[in-house]
């Protein structure tokens, strides 16, 4: 049985540029900024003072509430400051900054094993939150929260996101090369808490090394399956990938819990693996560095914290002819003004683009083609929505469903005029909510 | 800080661009023309390009002295006002005063879209405006058709198409009957070889259906027509005038011929189909077609117009922003409530 969801687009992949490179660690630098806003939800309150000596892998803030996760110190080091630092998005959030202890050895104290097989539910979910684990895909929503469930509801299916929709990004490509035991031990764990039924991991076929090594893999296993996936962008979005696998449209209104599903990236099922795994919290992550503006493109892992610039010039630097610098995919990233903002959890890529990508655009009227609705996942009329944005009539947006838009960019994607509408809509979701 | 950053430019995201752009989709419904425009010259000689030529400055002209300097776009951009031209031009007769087509081309851009407030602003095709313009005008010039000249007539201008602004001059003596003239007023059923082929009396491009039929198929393989559209529109004539045939096919044409004949091919392909005055949704753009294509039948057969196409695709650019209000599509997850 194949399901699909409708609409989306198909953009250039572009992921033979770090498709083959093996993931490579980069080496630690001297100074490192962490933002303690770098997940969805309330920030996380800092735990260690200006001065203060911390370990590698030590707890430096704490969750800010239950929506918020703990975060810990990527290096040995000293704290330096806390306070506002520029971070990914432009604005200014609260950070810790430590520097690196030049003469530490950087060797993590080595943990125990956790007993998570004796962990009742509640414990576990505790372990994930102050592990500082949130989802890797981008979003950086506490993982923790996805497994709580209302009194009396339960989790039956365990969806795993290995779709990496994102031209250019082949970070969880090689993750589920690499290491797909550690996937599976993942998915092991939190199946096993959740009391899950069974265990689907969705790759898009346009990843056939990562489908085979898991197939491979996953033969002994009971209830784990991969199900390929016809590439199609915006396959990763939540909902988007339950269409696609359970041939189910999940209510607008309802979230994936409510009908027993749990979303999890494949980056962080590998994140709570090596936590049960060694103790080690959320300190580094994988992330791709591509685009024609890099001299070597890579799959890394970087600590949390590191400034951009040190990890583009472990990539031999950006070239000349460079345009624009993108911290995530090409679809859904943020341009960055500067190079001194640090890689956060959220960061699944830096892609630095030339001329050849970052064409400056040329804004036409509509030309009301309809290429926008054909495109839209969630079947709005970005153009429709586009228009009402111009004129600031955001009250008359709601009525085109403008809160069920996910902001996936496919309607820019697609418009031959060039409108930014995903901006206008995003602009007009943020000014209407102030009013 | 040592060496400078390369300056970046900060836009928001996608970054990527699928590789359709308007101004493709134009030179696209301009690469479509091309055959059929080809076809006018072989068939009505010199003067039918001539007449291309005057709407298409006519339009161009207008356009550049009259849009507003904030929605201008360069010269060489510009492929939609040209294509408005061009396709208005199509539609006149090869041996219309030159001066006229010069005022039809300026009426198309300065009536069916400048008003309006620009590109995608208007809710009638413009091209189709400069005609109903000319027809209201000049009844008798746009009813004047030459017959098929022929190789031989290449380089033939009509003595018309050199006809002094507003004066009474005569029409060349040799006019010929269209095909749906002679259906309509004589009853008489044309061959359909020529329908096909273009060598028939008529407007300028609306003559050879197989060329209009190619650019067709040409534009829905680019994506630039929506097939709903043309579906909806030649599926509805082919069944509408099938039924009134097999009722009395004294008095009706055959499907095919009603198919092949007048505007109706180069309507469905290129006027019908414009994005701008035509629905956005996939419901309303299937809507759109039938209504045009029950429209056509209804006006050719009972109305006094031989021809029914251009007031057929008029009066449904009319209704098409209540067409749009109420095929709008259903978001994801939202059951049937709309
Ligand atoms: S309207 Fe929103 S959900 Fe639809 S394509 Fe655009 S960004 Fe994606
Ligand atoms: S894709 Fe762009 S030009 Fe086409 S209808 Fe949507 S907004 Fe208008």
């Amino acid at each position: 049985m194949r399901h699909r969801f409708s609409h989306g687009v198909h953009p250039q992949q572009n992921k033979e540029l770090t498709v083959d490179l093996p993931i490579q660690r980069v080496p630690f630098v001297g100074r490192y900024v962490l933002p303690l806003d770098q997940h969805l939800g309330a920030p996380a309150q800092a735990t260690v003072n200006v001065g203060e000596r911390v370990r590698r892998g030590q707890r430096i803030a704490r969750p800010g509430g239950f929506v918020s996760t703990a975060l810990h110190s990527p290096v040995t080091g000293k704290v330096m400051a806390i306070e506002p630092r520029r971070a990914p998005g432009g604005k200014f959030s609260p950070s810790i900054e430590i520097h690196a202890d030049p003469f530490a050895t950087q060797r993590l104290t080595p943990n125990p094993p956790i007993d998570w097989l004796s962990l009742t539910l509640e414990e576990f979910i505790h372990h994930i939150q102050w592990a500082g684990i949130v989802g890797l895909g981008g979003a950086a929503f506490p993982s923790h929260v996805k497994y709580s469930m209302p009194e009396g509801k339960k989790i039956e299916y365990l969806l795993i996101n290995g779709a990496e929709c994102e031209p250019y990004l082949t970070n969880d490509h090689r993750l589920m090369l690499e290491r797909p035991d550690a996937l599976l031990q993942g998915i092991a764990i939190v199946k096993r808490k959740l009391g899950a039924k069974r265990a689907i991991i969705g790759i898009e076929t346009n990843k056939p090394g990562a489908i085979d090594t898991l197939r491979a893999q996953i033969k002994r296993i009971h209830k784990v399956d991969v199900m390929p996936l016809p590439v199609k962008y915006p396959q990763g979005a939540e909902r988007m990938l339950i269409k696609a696998v359970f041939g189910y449209e999940l209510p607008a209104t309802k979230l994936p819990r409510d009908i027993g599903i749990a979303v999890n990236n494949v980056s962080s099922l590998v994140a709570i693996a090596d936590y049960f795994g060694s103790g080690l919290p959320l300190i580094e992550r994988i992330i791709t560095v591509s685009g024609s503006g890099v001299t070597y493109p890579a799959n890394l892992i970087v600590p949390i914290g590191t400034p951009l610039r040190e990890v583009l010039r472990f990539c031999g630097g950006l070239r000349e002819a460079t345009k624009s610098v993108i911290m995530g995919g090409p679809m859904m990233g943020q341009p960055i003004g500067s190079l001194d903002i640090p890689i956060v959890k959220g960061t699944s890529g830096i892609l630095a683009f030339t001329e050849k990508e970052a064409s400056t655009t040329f804004e036409l009227p509509c030309i009301r083609c309809g290429r926008c609705l054909a495109a839209c996942p969630h079947f709005l009329n970005p153009s429709r929505l586009g228009r009402l944005a111009k004129a600031r009539r955001f009250d008359e947006m709601r009525a085109y469903r403008l809160t069920d838009c996910v902001e996936c960019g496919a309607c820019s994607y697609a418009c031959p005029s060039e409108i930014p509408l995903v901006q206008l809509i995003r602009t007009a979701k943020r000014e209407s909510h102030q009013r | 800080m040592k060496r400078s950053d390369p300056r970046l430019i900060v836009r928001p995201a996608p970054f990527l661009k699928s590789a359709m752009t308007t101004q493709q989709a134009m030179l696209d419904v301009l690469y479509a023309l091309i055959p059929v425009i080809g076809v006018s010259l072989w068939c009505f000689g010199l003067g039918a390009i001539l007449v291309l030529a005057a709407t298409v400055i006519g339009a161009l002209l207008t356009e550049r002295l009259f849009s507003p300097a904030s929605q201008r776009i360069p010269l060489r951009m510009d492929v939609s006002t040209l294509v408005t031209g061009l396709l208005l031009g199509v539609t006149l007769p090869p041996a219309l005063p030159l001066w006229m087509a010069f005022v039809g081309g300026a009426a198309a851009i300065g009536l069916g879209k400048l008003v309006w407030g620009g590109l995608g602003q208007n809710l009638f095709n413009p091209a189709l405006v400069g005609r109903a313009f000319l027809m209201a005008a000049f009844p008798t010039a746009m009813t004047t058709w030459t017959p098929y000249q022929g190789p031989e007539g290449l380089f033939t201008v009509y003595s018309s198409n050199l006809a002094v602004p507003l004066m009474n001059s005569a029409f060349d003596g040799v006019t010929a009957a269209t095909p749906l003239a002679l259906i309509k007023f004589q009853h008489e059923t044309p061959p359909l070889y020529p329908l096909l082929m273009g060598n028939i009396p008529g407007s300028l491009g609306e003559t050879s259906g197989l060329l209009i039929l190619a650019g067709g198929v040409y534009l829905l393989l680019r994506q630039v027509i929506d097939w709903r559209i043309l579906m909806g529109l030649l599926g509805s004539v082919a069944i509408l005038s099938g039924s009134l045939y097999l009722l009395d096919s004294a008095h009706y044409p055959n499907p095919l011929t009603a198919l092949l004949s007048g505007g109706l091919l180069f309507g469905a392909v290129f006027m019908a189909t414009d994005p701008v005055t035509s629905p956005i949704t996939p419901k309303g753009a299937l809507f759109f077609g039938v209504g045009v294509g029950f429209l056509v039948v209804l006006i050719r057969g009972f109305g006094g117009y031989p021809e029914g196409v251009m007031y057929a695709i008029l009066l449904m650019n009319a209704a098409t922003p209540l067409i749009e209000r109420i095929t709008q599509p259903r978001a994801f997850g939202r059951g049937g409530d709309t």
